[in-house]
């Protein structure tokens, strides 16, 4: 130990594990279409539910295009943290200099980009089908990429928690399903409004203050469950 | 005071003193409770506008208010055993969450069978109330799933009590946002003014009795947890060995 190596910074050290995890996702790209998959899917089977006529699909679409994007991230929560806890990667975050809820954050932040920004840029093909006019498409979108990054946080609360339990797919969304309804109802509710003719209303604001909310506490509940689940 | 305070932390003085407070719990919860139910079930009289059907409220109102209780005291117990790592906090969260869940359901349970009468439907999708103790509901079978999911006990109390103090931040959010969901679709079912006093001092006593009842029934499940929890050690297996040689 002659030579004293240059820790990397906070911001180093959270912009690398994004690149690590976007590295990752880009060499298996089929991790990342899962959940869109999953999305299309279900977008589809509700309309073979509840009959195809219009103003049946023009009435529930924003409410039914938000339970499936929700659905969707919970998907793709489960991998957060499960292949690097099975290949001791998450071990080494650990042990880093960097604080954890740094690299909790860079890690949450690689999640909204491969799994909340793919969905958000799917939606529009989706929401056309459900006979959306282009204004309610744009709440839709506005609403979505910021309840998206609001599910990306507290979904990593839950996946730092179950990281390493048996069953954790079906407890994941026991956890987070009850604490994510919030931001479904005023999503849902903001695309309803607009539908009828509100344009913005207040609940963008919400999710907007519900994102900032979530990005400045999460991250701390992320790294403090993380190190309680690999004691 | 604090020595005290201390004494009680330590698992054999709880379990030793804790015993002593059960019956001065039980006595106030049966009296009050017992006026309570008298008082509102029978000298009360029937409302003007729901006949006979009001008089769940002297079940629903305390279990609803003891459901969002129980809530906090799980969420602070966790917090207070997280940060200062004491292990009854812990026990006391692990004891209460099951309590908490219990009176979460008989709120619900009450709530709809008044509706069924006054609503005309067992279950009113549009009440906001209603929506949020089902939430809640569903973060205790959250909390008890996660707790139950983790075999060592330590990391199951710190990883549940992060999640009870996660739901903590949320839960007023929650609520909030039930309301504003519930005004976007239809009026707010509005609850008339002043109460008679012959209706509203039963329904202040059994509010205060069930609290009494919550607390004993806290304090045996705490004492049951506690024994489990430290049925390895020392003065557990002494106590035992003494109570036999007492037979």
């Amino acid at each position: 130990m002659d030579t004293q190596r240059e820790i990397p910074g906070i911001f180093a050290g959270m912009l690398a594990v994004i690149r690590r995890d976007l590295l990752l996702a880009w060499k298996r790209p089929g991790d990342m279409l899962n959940p869109l998959f999953f999305f299309a899917m279900v977008s589809t089977l509700f309309p073979l539910g509840t009959g195809p006529s219009a103003e049946q699909l023009e009435f529930s679409g924003p409410g039914v295009l938000w339970v499936a994007a929700l659905l969707a991230m919970m998907v793709s929560l489960n991998t957060l943290f499960l292949q690097d806890h099975e290949d001791g990667s998450l071990d080494q975050l650990l042990v880093s200099p960097q604080p954890l809820p740094a690299l909790a954050l860079g890690k949450t932040i690689a999640h909204w980009i491969t799994s909340g920004l793919p969905l958000v840029l799917v939606t529009p093909i989706v929401a056309v089908a459900y006979r959306m006019t282009v204004d309610v498409i744009g709440v839709l979108l506005l609403t979505l990429a910021l309840g998206t990054v609001s599910l990306s946080l507290l979904g990593a609360v839950g996946a730092a928690l179950t990281v390493g339990l048996h069953r954790a797919t079906a407890l994941l969304s026991l956890l987070i399903l009850p604490l994510a309804m919030p931001i479904l109802i005023v999503g849902a509710g903001a695309v309803s409004l607009a539908a009828s003719g509100e344009g913005l209303s207040g609940g963008v604001f919400f999710l907007a203050a519900y994102a900032i909310g979530a990005l400045s506490l999460a991250p701390f509940a992320t790294a403090a469950a993380l190190r309680i689940s690999n004691e | 005071m604090w020595k005290f305070l201390h004494q009680l932390a330590s698992p054999p003085h709880f379990y030793r003193l804790s015993i002593k407070f059960i019956p001065w719990l039980m006595l106030p919860a049966v009296v009050l409770i017992g006026y309570g139910f008298y008082g509102g079930l029978i000298l009360a009289p029937p409302d003007y506008q729901q006949g006979d059907a009001f008089r769940i409220i002297y079940i629903h109102v305390p279990s609803a208010y003891l459901s969002m209780m129980a809530y906090m005291v799980m969420a602070i117990a966790g917090g207070i055993g997280l940060i200062w790592r004491m292990k009854l906090q812990h026990a006391v969260a692990a004891a209460v969450a099951p309590i908490g869940a219990a009176f979460t359901f008989l709120a619900l349970a009450t709530g709809s069978i008044w509706g069924r009468p006054m609503w005309g439907t067992w279950w009113e999708w549009g009440d906001p109330r209603m929506m949020s103790e089902l939430i809640l509901l569903f973060l205790y079978f959250g909390y008890m799933a996660l707790r139950a999911a983790i075999d060592d006990t330590a990391k199951a109390d710190k990883a549940s009590a992060v999640l009870a103090l996660v739901g903590a931040v949320n839960v007023p959010i929650i609520h909030f946002s039930v309301e504003w969901w519930n005004s976007l679709h239809q009026g707010q079912t509005v609850m008339k003014g002043a109460m008679d006093p012959e209706m509203l001092y039963p329904l202040l006593a059994t509010i205060v009795g069930f609290t009494f009842l919550f607390g004993a029934m806290l304090l045996r499940r705490i004492r049951t947890e506690v024994l489990f929890r430290e049925r390895r050690t020392r003065w557990v297996k002494e106590m035992i060995l003494s109570e036999e040689g007492d037979k």
